[in-house]
C-alpha cells in the first residue's frame, strides 16, 4: 500500500509487525499523501465515520432497554425517555443522529457531484458509497418503526406495500416481509434484528470504501491527477487530521443544537401516539431525508411505475460514472455543468419540499416537473454536456498557478489543457 | 484420455447438483420461517354482530390485523353504486358482485395503493378517500380517482344469521 517500506523502530514492534503488519497499516494511514488543496467539503468523510460510530454506540445502549414487542415497544421507549438514567439524552442523540448522518451524507454526495469524484478511476469508491447510502436508508426506515408509534406503524405499512407493486409475487412477498397479514409483532421483531445488523454491514463497507479510496488517492477541488507524494501533497497526519477535527467540532455544535434545543423538530408528533392499525394519520410523511424520493413516488399516477421511478432515482446514481461523459472532473473548469449542478441541487430541494406537501393541485404539478427534470439531468444533460461543453483550462498541478513561473498563466496553460484531448 | 475427462466432468456436475440441492434445502427453512406462523394463521376468522348498525353507518372491525369496513348503505348509495357504467371504472366490477345483499357492503378497509385506511364518507364519489396519496373510492369501494390500482378487496364472508357476519 505504502510507497516506501516501513520498519518499526522497536524490536517488539518489528517482531509483531512481521507477523501481523498492523503497524505498517497505521503508518500508511498517518503518512497517506493527501492533496494539499482539499477544502472543508472534504471533511465530511471523517464526519460520517463519527456519525456511524455514534449511531452504533447509542444504539447498543438503547437496545439494552428497548423491548421489541408490539405490546411493549412503545412503553419501553417512554421508559427510556423517563426512567433510564440519561435515557432521554441517548435516545435524542440516536434519533437526531440519524438526521445528522443523512445531512452529512448528502453534503458528501453533492461534494462528489460538484468535483466529479465519481469519475475514473474512482467508480468503485462511488458505487460502494451508493450501496452504503441504500443501507443507510434501510437502517433509518427500520429504526423509525421500532418506537411503534403511529408514524412507525403506517410508515412501515406504506413502505412494505411498495413491494406489492411487483406483478404476481408482490402480495406473497409483502406477507413474507410482515410474517402475517398486516404489520404486527412478527414484523417488529424482524425489523429490530435487521436494524441491529445493518450498521455493521455499513461498517464493513466503509472499510472497503476507504480502502478503494487509498488506491488512487483523494480527488481534489481542481480534479487533476497528482503525483504522490510530491509538492502537491501533505501527509494525512497531522494536516488533514487537524482540519477534519476542526470541521467535526463545528458539526457537533449543530448536532448538539438539535439534541438539546429542538430534539423533536425533525420528527413527527404523531409518533408519540401508540400504533393503531384502525386509524391512519391524516398526513403520512416520511422523515425529511427521504422526501425527494417520496415526491417522485407520488408524482407518478401508476402504482408499479411510481415504485420503479423511485428506485430508479436512486439506482441511476450508480451509473453516473458512465452517464457523465466529460473528461474534466471538477466543475470549477466546467462553466455549463456548474450551472446545471446548481439547478439539480434546487430540483432536489424542490422535490423534498413538495414531498412534504399533500399530493394534489399545484404541488403535484411541481413534483411532476421536478421528477422529469431529475431524470433529464442524468440521462440527457450529463451525457450531452460532456461532448458539447467548452471547458476552461485546467492547471497541470496544484502549485502551478502559483509557482508556474509564467506571468501569463492562462496562455501558458491553454495548450496543455484537457480540452484539446 | 477423452473417456477420463468425461468421467471427471460427470462427477463435478453431479457434485455441484447435489451441493445446490443441499444448499437449497438449508436456505428454504431460513426463508420460510419469515412467513405467517401457525399462531397467526389460527386467527383467520372473526364473527361480528351487526344488529346495532343502522343504515348510513359503518363499523370497523379488526380481522387478521387489518380493518374491515361493514357499511349498511342507504338506498341512495346503493342506487348511486348500481347506476355507474362499467366502462367508467378503472377496475370494472359490478356492485351486485361486490355486495350480494345490497344493503351491506363488507370490505377490507385497506387502500390498494400502499395500505392506508381510507376515511369514510369523504372524497369526490361519496365513498371513501385515502388521505395518504389521494385515492377516491365510490359507495361500492371501487377506485375512481388516484393512484390505487384496484378496488378495495371484498373478503370472504357470510351471514351466519340475520345479525351476524362471519369474516374469513
Amino acid at each position: 500500500m505504502s510507497e516506501h517500506e516501513y520498519t518499526p523502530k522497536s524490536k517488539v514492534g518489528k517482531w509483531f509487525n512481521d507477523r501481523l503488519p498492523l503497524l505498517t497499516l497505521a503508518n500508511h494511514l498517518t503518512d497517506y499523501p493527501t492533496p494539499k488543496n482539499l477544502n472543508y467539503w472534504w471533511t465530511f468523510g471523517g464526519i460520517l465515520t463519527f456519525c456511524l460510530i455514534t449511531q452504533i454506540v447509542t444504539g447498543l445502549v438503547l437496545a439494552m432497554h428497548y423491548i421489541a414487542h408490539a405490546d411493549m415497544a412503545f412503553q419501553s421507549v417512554e421508559h427510556i425517555m423517563r426512567d433510564v438514567n440519561y435515557g432521554w439524552l441517548i435516545r435524542y442523540i440516536h434519533a437526531n443522529g440519524a438526521s445528522m448522518f443523512f445531512l452529512a451524507v448528502y453534503i458528501h454526495i453533492f461534494r462528489s457531484l460538484f468535483y466529479g469524484s465519481y469519475k475514473s478511476p474512482r467508480e468503485v469508491i462511488w458505487i460502494i458509497g451508493i450501496i452504503i447510502y441504500l443501507l443507510m436508508m434501510a437502517a433509518a426506515f427500520l429504526g423509525y418503526v421500532l418506537p411503534w408509534g403511529q408514524m412507525s406503524f403506517w410508515g412501515a405499512t406504506v413502505i412494505t406495500n411498495l413491494f406489492s407493486a411487483i406483478p404476481l409475487v408482490g402480495e406473497g412477498i409483502v406477507t413474507w416481509l410482515w410474517g402475517g397479514y398486516s404489520v404486527d409483532n412478527p414484523t417488529l421483531t424482524r425489523f429490530f434484528t435487521l436494524h441491529y445488523l445493518i450498521p455493521f454491514l455499513i461498517l464493513g463497507l466503509v472499510v472497503l470504501h476507504i480502502w478503494a479510496l487509498h488506491v488512487p488517492g483523494n480527488n481534489n477541488p481542481i480534479g487533476i491527477d497528482i503525483k504522490k507524494p510530491s509538492k502537491d501533497t501533505v501527509p494525512f497526519h497531522p494536516y488533514i487530521v487537524i482540519k477534519d477535527g476542526f470541521a467535526l467540532l463545528m458539526f457537533m455544535i449543530v448536532f448538539a443544537f438539535f439534541v438539546f434545543y429542538t430534539p423533536n423538530i425533525l420528527g413527527h408528533a404523531d409518533n408519540y401516539i401508540e400504533a393503531n392499525p384502525l386509524v391512519t394519520p391524516a398526513h403520512i410523511v416520511p422523515e425529511w431525508y427521504l422526501l425527494p424520493f417520496y415526491a417522485i413516488l407520488r408524482s407518478v399516477p401508476d402504482k408499479l411505475l411510481g415504485v420503479i421511478a423511485m428506485l430508479s432515482a436512486i439506482l441511476i446514481l450508480a451509473a453516473l460514472p458512465w452517464l457523465d461523459t466529460s473528461k474534466i472532473r471538477s466543475a470549477v473548469f466546467r462553466p455549463l455543468y456548474k450551472q446545471f449542478y446548481w439547478i439539480l441541487v434546487a430540483d432536489v430541494l424542490i422535490l423534498g419540499y413538495v414531498g412534504a406537501m399533500p399530493a394534489e393541485g399545484l404541488y403535484l404539478l411541481i413534483a411532476r416537473i421536478a421528477t422529469a427534470y431529475y431524470f433529464l439531468h442524468f440521462l440527457v444533460v450529463l451525457p450531452v454536456l460532456g461532448f458539447t461543453e467548452r471547458t476552461t483550462p485546467v492547471p497541470l498541478s496544484i502549485t502551478e498557478p502559483i509557482l508556474g513561473g509564467s506571468p501569463n498563466l492562462a496562455a501558458a496553460k491553454k495548450k496543455d489543457s484537457f480540452k484539446d484531448q | 484420455m477423452e473417456k477420463k475427462t468425461k468421467r471427471r466432468d460427470f462427477l463435478f456436475t453431479a457434485t455441484y447438483a447435489v451441493g445446490a440441492v443441499g444448499a437449497g434445502a438449508v436456505i428454504w427453512p431460513m426463508i420460510d420461517q419469515m412467513n405467517p406462523d401457525a399462531s397467526v394463521k389460527a386467527l383467520a376468522s372473526t364473527e361480528v354482530d351487526v344488529s346495532a348498525v343502522n343504515p348510513g353507518k359503518t363499523i370497523t372491525v379488526l380481522w387478521r390485523g387489518k380493518p374491515v369496513f361493514i357499511r349498511r348503505r342507504t338506498s341512495e348509495e346503493i342506487a348511486e353504486a348500481r347506476s355507474v357504467k362499467l366502462e367508467d371504472l378503472k377496475h370494472p366490477e359490478k356492485d351486485e358482485d361486490r355486495a350480494e345483499n345490497p344493503e351491506w357492503l363488507v370490505m377490507l378497509g385497506v387502500c390498494t395503493h400502499l395500505g392506508c385506511v381510507p376515511l369514510d364518507q369523504k372524497g369526490d364519489y361519496n365513498g371513501w378517500f385515502c388521505p395518504c396519496h389521494g385515492s377516491h373510492y365510490d359507495t361500492s369501494g371501487r377506485i375512481r380517482k388516484g393512484p390505487a390500482p384496484t378496488n378495495m378487496e371484498i373478503p370472504e364472508y357470510k351471514f351466519v344469521d340475520a345479525n351476524t357476519i362471519k369474516i374469513g
